[in-house]
């Protein structure tokens, strides 16, 4: 028995070696479904043991035309955490170094962990708490940071400004929100970007390239060095630096002009299509939408009835009134409809009379350049009667009425200008469909739509439109695309702001225009804008008609006569006559521009100009005060900037 | 002590070098990895450093290489003679160990000589009871199966489990258990094993599936009940050779179950009644076979069958009252029943992490993230095999694997060709110790067995872990090399 058992008890070898082998066996299939089977692991390593660091380029700065620097960067600093390694901590003690409250903490967390808000949140990766910590905040957590676990300073660069002009061309730089999160990949939460101006028009050449420092990070999150000593690492490429060719001298010196007034002044240079001032106003202190007030200071910006975040340059639309005889002339003469000596009799109104429009006292009959001199309104009347009633020509007043649009389109109406600004408005110019559809007939009369001949009626126009239509005039027929940018650091501008466009009229008919307007300021509605001997300046008033309160002064011109330098465009909101508002502003601009100063005799005009009040808040609104402390000590130089006084 | 050294047995000739080179492969790839799971970025250490741990892991190899001389030099009947005396003298630092052991880390095991000398006395006691039990068991005529005999057995395994326990080192304490594959080759009963087993098993299916509820029982009481079923069947077959008796067990409950199962689709049947109705079942059926045939082993199967259900139904009351919270974390964790990778389950999720990024052939010497970067605890201790895997992934995991096995499986095959009973039974203490360390140790760090903190023999950083395994080692190195005696 117990030999036969010992024999049994050695065959016991086999069923622990057995056992032993399906344990190992057990293990290797483990192994092997770690190892191999599954990716999962490979991934959360990285993540757990890369520590992929931004470097956030430098954000390119701004340059006027004359190499004055507008806008450059100033280091902040932001508070990033990782969810994953936070640890309880004293909030009240965190709370008051960043001067917020509990509740604001909680709503920061709680808006970082919001899948809506914050589409890339994961707890493995930096999300960001706080922007803009200001050095002496910076400092305060540095010291205390051992404190806060999971918490992380990033460097961060701020805009700051050089001068207060101009902030509606420049924008302004804010946190992306959730929709560039989503339609760019470039942007995580807490990114910069432009939001408005060329800040917005030009983000992706002012942003530069992030870059990215792979660090290798221990389970305490300490950094423990480059990973493969930084071979992987990928530098930040710089912003491209912008030349704008804006004059910050005259715009600032416009700004002054426009205080008190809502308004637009657009000066464009003919020969380039280079905008070289695009004066809005009311206007703000760039400097006040950055940092932690930015929330609140855009708000009340926002919610100001006098709306100076509006760029009325390129927002603003106005019925151009009298200015745009200029292109009926243009047009009937094109079209063959009159010849320049063809005369129209004007009795004080269309039909005669003192029908409506109405017109003042002049010479009656008159052609074409007395016409415009003295803004004649009926010669306008029976030209675009004339042109629609021509059966000849065209098969019916629709194909009349379009080819009329169609000419205006060419001259830039009617459609955006594509000027390197973001959110342009087009204008208006109706088609014959518009009126078909409006009088619910497609027989229709000359008379139902005959106050768009003088630049009234639907016919709406932004400034930059008219200041494009004079720079036009100037070149006797074509025109490049208005635009800020001048130049972009390494990179050839647009061909599209180099390219001229033509109007489809011919020069010599414009060479009548040109004398019209020439007329007009030496012995026209314009006198106030004669600088003879110095400067020969053709212009063309405007009052546009405005049924919510006072009409708009307006001034269009360009100077001088020949090989003009700038055309320009001036609207006064409530101004009334163009002779109140836009033909003074025009001369004293037109000054600056061109001889950098004013004539002495000039001084009380300026005073007047800048001082008249006409809508009491905007006198008080931003910047229009800080614009002419900066003004005052004229004329500008690179010292004069916030650094320098500060 | 001159006077026990012997020339005889000449080293060269009879030692078993396939354990030498086994021994001395394991010794060095386990400082590769100690160097690499240590080794710090921008630091200058190298891996012959002695601030490092590399480095003072070849200290201690070069000390356990040292003992391990001594040992096979030293005349093998020694251990015989001196057994109880070892066996002694480490119970005695046991029970010293608790009284002047400084605290570390919540473990009373560590006796400090110097600040850079500290000895963990549980690592040399396996050998000393090793060592015990070959000699109780090497007694001439020696019955295991005698209630005398294995009553002192377990004593000589329960003493120092139970001091090792004191010192709070559950794993190490645990690391006794592997001594019953020892004594199921000399003769322990079957049963008891697969008892053992079962014991695992029901306590595993039972927590894993107590949350889905049948009517009066749970999926996995249900489970673990059924498995016994089929348990008794096969006892009954492998003692009693009743063939027809086993199928009529396993027909009748697949008979009630498949029932149940139909009735179920109609009418909602609470299964605890079906099982009940087994069971009671089953248990005439065994005393009626015990009857007729006038046979003890029936009733032994149906005091299985009782002592299994009753153990059964207290799992769940032993889990939740006999345990520490921390430990039934780590067994939930274990059992994929809780998600905490960042508290219970941090390590292994840590663990596994670092072992799956290796992949088929690893990150490469130096080069792994997870472990270099402390994600790892006890990267260089415990879960030292997490190194292996992450640098030299599936095929340097497996080679390890297999070298332990083919140790074992040579451990084994020495065993069985020792003349006497001392040399099997240390032998087979060895292996099994081995094979413990190997499925709890590495099932450990991929996720198998829940977290006992036990050291990879060879691998793991630590004096007293190598010298101890070396010890274990060559003394049995020693007593193999006595067979060529005539």
């Amino acid at each position: 028995m117990a030999s036969t058992n010992k024999f049994n008890f050695e065959k016991r070898k086999y069923v622990i070696g057995g056992a032993a082998t399906i344990i190992v066996l057990i293990l290797v299939t483990q192994l092997f479904a770690l190892q191999i089977l599954s990716s999962d692991y490979k991934d959360s390593a990285d993540g757990n043991a890369f520590y992929n660091k931004t470097l956030y380029p430098a954000r390119g700065t701004i340059f006027d035309r004359k190499d004055r620097l507008l806008v450059y960067n100033r280091p902040t600093y932001d508070i990033v955490y990782i969810p994953r390694e936070v640890q309880p901590f004293d909030t009240l003690d965190f709370c008051n170094i960043l001067g917020i409250t509990r509740e604001e903490l909680d709503k920061r967390f709680a808006d970082v962990k919001n899948k809506t808000l914050n589409p890339g949140y994961s707890t493995y990766t930096m999300q960001t708490l706080m922007t803009q910590l200001e050095l002496h905040e910076y400092g305060l957590f540095q010291e205390k940071s051992y404190k806060f676990p999971g918490f992380y300073i990033q460097n961060r660069a701020l805009r700051q400004y050089n001068y207060l002009n101009g902030a509606q061309v420049l924008g302004y730089v804010a946190e992306v929100n959730k929709n560039m999160i989503k339609n760019d990949d470039y942007y995580v939460r807490g990114d910069y970007a432009g939001r408005s101006g060329v800040e917005s028009s030009y983000e992706n050449l002012l942003r530069g390239e992030k870059g990215v420092e792979i660090l290798l990070r221990d389970a305490h999150g300490r950094i423990q060095g480059h990973y493969e000593n930084g071979k992987h690492d990928v530098a930040p490429v710089s912003g491209r630096n912008l030349k704008l060719s804006i004059d910050i001298d005259l715009q600032a010196y416009g700004e002054y002009l426009m205080q008190g007034k809502r308004g637009s002044i657009v000066m464009i240079e003919p020969a380039t299509g280079e905008i070289v001032c695009m004066v809005t106003a009311p206007t703000y202190d760039p400097s006040i939408l950055l940092g932690r007030d930015f929330g609140k200071n855009y708000l009340t910006l926002a919610n100001d009835p006098d709306k100076p975040l509006l760029n009325r340059a390129i927002q603003g639309v106005y019925p151009p009134g009298s200015t745009f005889k200029t292109t009926q002339g243009l047009i009937f003469l094109q079209e063959g409809i009159i010849q320049p000596s063809t005369m129209y009799s004007c009795a004080r109104g269309y039909p005669p009379g003192g029908g409506r429009p109405k017109c003042h006292g002049h010479g009656s009959p008159l052609p074409l350049e007395p016409a415009i001199a003295t803004s004649c309104n009926s010669y306008f009347c029976y030209g675009l009667n004339a042109m629609l009633s021509n059966r000849k020509k065209y098969k019916n007043i629709l194909e009349a009425f379009d080819r009329w649009k169609d000419d205006l389109v060419k001259m830039g109406f009617g459609y955006k200008l594509d000027v390197d600004l973001p959110s342009e408005m087009r204008g208006f110019i109706p088609n014959s469909a518009y009126y078909s559809k409006n009088f619910k007939t497609e027989n229709w009369y000359p008379q139902n739509v005959i106050s768009i001949a003088i630049g009234q009626g639907e016919v709406l126009a932004t400034p930059l439109q008219v200041a494009n239509l004079a720079a036009t005039i100037a070149n006797r027929g074509y025109y490049y695309k208005p635009h800020v940018v001048k130049e972009v650091q390494d990179t050839v501008l647009d061909a599209k702001y180099t390219t001229p466009n033509y109007t489809g009229v011919e020069e010599k008919h414009y060479v009548n225009i040109v004398e019209g307007m020439a007329k007009a300021v030496t012995g026209g509605t314009c006198r106030g804008t004669n600088l003879l001997p110095e400067i020969e300046v053709c212009g063309k008033t405007g009052t546009a008609q405005n049924s919510h309160g006072k009409d708009h002064s307006i001034f269009m011109g360009f100077a001088p006569k020949n090989e003009p330098k700038v055309a320009i465009f001036v609207v006064v909101e409530n101004g009334e006559w163009g002779a109140t508002f836009g033909v003074p502003i025009g001369r004293l601009m037109f000054q600056k521009y061109l001889k950098g100063e004013i004539r002495p005799g000039d001084k009380p005009i300026e005073d007047r100009i800048a001082h008249a009040i006409v809508h009491a808040k905007s006198a008080t609104a931003w910047g229009a005060g800080k614009a002419k402390a900066n003004n005052e000590t004229k004329p500008a130089t690179p010292t004069e900037n916030r650094n320098s006084t500060n | 002590m001159s006077a026990y050294i012997r020339e005889d047995d000449h080293i060269r000739a009879s030692v078993d070098w396939v354990i030498i080179l086994l021994y001395l492969g394991m010794v060095l790839a386990g400082w590769f990895s100690i160097y690499a799971s240590s080794y710090q970025f921008d630091s200058g250490v190298t891996m012959f450093d002695l601030s490092g741990r590399a480095g003072k892991q070849l200290v201690f190899f070069g000390f356990s290489a040292v003992v391990a001389f001594i040992i096979l030099k030293l005349d093998s009947n020694i251990f015989d003679v001196f057994a109880y005396f070892i066996y002694a003298f480490f119970i005695g630092l046991l029970i010293l160990t608790i009284f002047i052991a400084k605290d570390i880390k919540g473990s009373r095991s560590w006796i400090v000589i110097t600040d850079s000398i500290n000895i963990q006395s549980a690592e040399f006691a396996k050998f000393a009871v090793a060592l015990a039990l070959a000699r109780f068991m090497n007694r001439y005529n020696f019955k295991l199966m005698t209630f005398k005999n294995l009553s002192a057995i377990a004593g000589l395994i329960i003493l120092p489990m139970l001091l090792i326990f004191l010192q709070k080192e559950t794993g190490s304490a645990l690391v006794y258990t592997a001594f019953v594959l020892m004594l199921y080759r000399e003769g322990l009963p079957g049963m008891v094993l697969v008892s053992g087993l079962c014991a695992i098993a029901f306590f595993v299916i039972g927590l894993r599936f107590s949350d889905v509820e049948l009517g009066f029982v749970s999926l996995g009481e249900l489970l673990s009940i059924i498995i016994m079923i089929l348990i008794s069947a096969c006892l009954v077959f492998n003692y009693k050779k009743d063939r027809h008796a086993a199928k009529y067990i396993i027909l009748g409950l697949i008979g009630i179950l498949g029932l149940t199962y139909i009735l179920s689709l109609f009418i909602p049947v609470p299964w605890g009644i079906a099982i009940a109705v087994a069971i009671v079942a089953l248990i005439t059926y065994l005393l009626v076979l015990a009857r007729k045939h006038w046979s003890m082993r029936y009733v032994y199967i149906v005091l299985f069958v009782i002592g299994g259900i009753a153990y059964v139904s207290s799992v769940d009351y032993v889990f939740t009252k006999a345990l520490q919270p921390h430990q039934q974390k780590r067994i939930l964790v274990s059992l994929g029943m809780k998600d905490d990778p960042s508290g219970a389950g941090y390590n292994v999720n840590q663990s596994k992490i670092a072992i799956g990024s290796g992949g088929l052939l690893g990150k490469g010497f130096l080069h792994g993230t997870q472990t270099k970067l402390k994600y790892v605890p006890e990267q260089d201790t415990d879960f030292i095999f997490c190194t292996v895997g992450e640098e030299r992934g599936f095929v340097g995991s497996v080679i390890v694997v297999l070298g332990f096995l083919v140790l074992i499986l040579r451990l084994i095959y020495l065993s069985e060709r020792q003349k006497n009973t001392f040399g099997r039974v240390y032998g087979y203490c060895v292996a099994a110790i081995f094979l413990f360390h190997l499925t709890i140790n590495i099932g450990m760090v991929i996720g198998l067995t829940p977290v006992i903190g036990i050291p990879l023999p060879f691998f793991s950083y630590g004096g007293s872990s190598l010298l101890g395994f070396t010890i274990l080692l060559f003394i049995f190195l020693r007593i193999d090399m006595t067979r060529k005696r005539r």
